[in-house]
């Protein structure tokens, strides 16, 4: 385990790992079946249209009300949790977390981690981190532990495995943990959970994300429903939560509709199993619970986004994954497609802040902007609209000034000219008539050859005469029929 | 110039020249789609954790200790952790002596570093208290002390949850603000609907993921 974990490389463009994803048929069954089953949960989760669209509205102005006073509510968390004897650090990049995760960690001469599930520490990739220096992070969530131990990156944020069917989870748990293969889902479970007990009482110490920081209490509230988060957060002796800046709320009160929002969005369950509200370390008269409760907040990129008021507005995501159910891109190129951490629409409007949009030039584009997403997002995130703003970031010209991380990615100067030339070309009459008379004489000197157009089609051929030919020719004789009826 | 300090400035300066936005939370939002009569609480909490493989059972307030023996009875299991430090524990150990109960009643009175191992696998069974229950999604509040530990609720394969009938609310904002709960939070506050479960392969839901396998919980009818 202590290597870097193989991760298996797909093609290097999304282009062409959606290519490969779309061959796939068990790939795509697999998310289909998938995105169906959660698409009808949560329909069924929300049965009274005027209830949901309240608590949508409610959420996204709790969480605009967070955003609009967030570095005031950052400072009162790391206040109150420093009070109730947490320790707060604060890392601009995913490295800086890193070594404030390995310090803590080094400080206990620990070299067994457990972590519940976290997407920061996804961001951070912090299992690889710490393997680097022989230190075991092992994923404790049913979903990221088959993943991880495949030696892959989750494909859904919810759903970590959901790519995989249950015999290519037994085939893994046979290979990788000598067991004997069986189809059934509640033995592969139970040796999920023999295997990961012991790992819960070994560990030195306990990682997790959080889904909301209690500024007014200093609390961090985690959902979940297998258990493991609880185990992370309460069995080792010190407990490392990380999480991106954007998670603070301003009340406990505040959690009632967002936690509602997030469990029926994301499984359709009108609660998670468990509820954990954590507010600080084992108390001297305690008996269990860790002795050490860290806090990580970290920017990676949020802070470039809050900038700008309009991308400001991705902060507003609780990460419950609906989107991506929703998207009818998403369903069809699976989650690794996207070669990120975070993956379908929510993916393609936080990534560009956080790598830039050199890495990720494709994602504003993958999208056929049908806006499911957007009517689904809990907190009202408007994705489409963002989607059109990067694809305009995209293409900007280094002297138009990209607002966006690494914009302009796709600027072209030639696509440029050519955008000008239409456009000149459709202003004035003149031109476009003798354009007009140069296609229709010449079409056949049109290249075979146009791009993406004739990987799929035949090279259009412009016609011998032109649509205001045939007009004007029609015209003619109907005018020609009417005056010779009349003779 | 330290991340926090930058951090900070840079959020400052995205708002600059702005107001903060008014506090518009609207608690008829989270309340009046979820209000019950007072006799119909107990069902729906009832049908919510059934429908999620919960035991329920409701019963007079002072049979819960005989209940619990035949629980484990019923199961074949012989320990059970209590909190000794409790009203509850002491009733059950008073229970268990005049009784004359076979299964082995292990107290929670030591930290968990002494006796981690015993914890983890030996244990089969644990009963503790709740603060109440929430009819709206089929969830009990647990409010984990030094006298009732953490782990309590979350080791052995089986769960019992003690829950006084008069401590069921409409929903989660009414329990909040009824107890108060923004004045004090305790090191630990769970809420649990049901033993722990997964649906990571395949979408098949599973229980007995990493915390209790079986959830029971005794509604002691106390009015």
């Amino acid at each position: 385990m202590n290597q870097r974990i193989p991760v298996t490389e797909l093609s290097d463009t999304f282009r062409g790992r959606a290519k490969e994803a779309l061959a796939d048929d068990q790939l795509r069954t697999n998310f289909r079946v998938a995105m169906d089953s959660l698409m009808q949960k949560r329909a069924d989760a929300f049965p009274d249209e005027e209830e949901r669209e309240g608590l949508r509205e409610l959420g996204n102005r709790i969480k605009a009300r967070a955003l609009s006073r967030l570095p005031d509510l950052l400072e009162q968390l790391e206040a109150k949790l420093t009070e109730n004897g947490v320790n707060v650090h604060w890392a601009e990049t995913t490295a800086e977390a890193n070594r404030i995760v390995h310090s803590i960690i080094e400080s206990k001469q620990g070299s067994q981690v457990v972590k519940g599930k976290s997407m920061v520490s996804e961001e951070m990739e912090m299992n690889d981190y710490l393997a680097e220096r022989d230190i075991e992070c092992l994923e404790s969530d049913m979903g990221e532990y088959i993943v991880q131990l495949d030696g892959e990156k989750p494909s859904h944020i919810i759903m970590p495995a959901i790519h995989k069917n249950r015999y290519q989870v037994s085939k893994l748990f046979h290979d990788k943990l000598g067991v004997e293969e069986t189809d059934d889902v509640n033995k592969l479970i139970r040796i999920g959970r023999e295997t990961l007990r012991q790992k819960f009482m070994e560990a030195d110490v306990g990682v997790s994300g959080v889904n909301f920081a209690i500024a007014e209490t200093g609390t961090l509230l985690l959902v979940e429903n297998e258990g493991n988060g609880r185990m992370s957060t309460t069995a080792p002796p010190v407990h490392v939560a990380v999480t991106g800046i954007e998670k603070v709320v301003e009340n406990l009160r505040d959690v009632v509709p967002l936690v509602s929002l997030l469990t029926r969005s994301a499984l359709g369950q009108p609660i998670t199993t468990y509820v954990n509200m954590i507010s600080g370390p084992r108390k001297p008269d305690e008996l269990d619970g860790p002795e050490e409760v860290h806090l990580v907040l970290l920017d990676n990129g949020r802070t470039g986004a809050f900038a700008d008021a309009q991308m400001r507005q991705t902060l507003n995501c609780i990460r419950c994954g609906a989107c991506m159910n929703h998207c009818p891109v998403y369903t069809r190129v699976g989650g690794h497609t996207y070669g990120e951490v975070y993956p379908g629409p929510i993916g393609k409007i936080v990534t560009p802040h956080m790598v830039g949009l050199k890495q990720v030039p494709d994602h504003p584009s993958a999208s056929s902007l049908c806006g499911a997403c957007g009517d689904v997002c809990p907190v009202k995130i408007p994705i489409p609209e963002l989607l059109q703003r990067l694809r305009q970031e995209n293409v900007k010209s280094p002297a138009e000034q990209p607002k966006v991380k690494d914009g302009g990615a796709k600027y072209s100067a030639r696509e440029r000219a050519v955008w000008r030339f239409w456009r000149t070309l459709n202003t004035r009459p003149g031109l476009y008539r003798l354009f007009l008379w140069g296609a229709t004489r010449f079409g056949k000197l049109t290249p075979k050859n146009l791009g993406p157009w004739t990987e799929n089609h035949t090279a259009p051929v412009p016609a011998r005469r032109s649509l205001h030919d045939l007009a004007k020719a029609h015209l003619a004789r109907a005018e020609s029929q009417h005056t010779g009826g009349q003779s | 110039m330290s991340a926090r300090s930058n951090i900070l400035n840079k959020l400052r300066a995205g708002l600059a020249g702005t107001t903060p936005r008014p506090d518009e939370f609207d608690e008829g939002l989270v309340t009046r789609p979820w209000q019950y009569a007072p006799e119909d609480r107990i069902t729906r909490l009832r049908s919510l954790m059934e429908a999620v493989q919960t035991e329920v059972h409701q019963l007079p307030a002072a049979q819960w200790p005989e209940k619990v023996l035949a629980l484990l009875q019923e199961r074949g299991l012989n320990n059970l952790l209590y909190a000794p430090g409790t009203a509850h524990g002491q009733v059950l150990v008073n229970y268990w002596q005049q009784a004359g109960a076979k299964p082995e009643l292990l107290a929670y009175d030591r930290p968990v570093d002494d006796w981690k191992e015993e914890l983890f696998w030996r244990v089969q069974a644990s009963v503790t208290s709740t603060v109440g229950g929430i009819a709206a999604t089929g969830s009990l509040a647990l409010w984990p002390d030094r006298h009732e530990p953490r782990l309590m609720s979350l080791l052995p394969p089986l769960h019992i949850a003690l829950l006084n009938a008069s401590e069921i609310e409409d929903n989660l904002y009414t329990m909040m603000q009824k107890q108060n709960w923004s004045a004090g939070m305790p090191t630990n506050l769970l809420l649990v609907s049901g033993p722990s479960k997964t649906a990571d392969i395949e979408q098949v839901l599973a229980y007995g993921a990493h915390g209790p396998k079986e959830l029971v919980v005794l509604i002691l009818e106390d009015r």
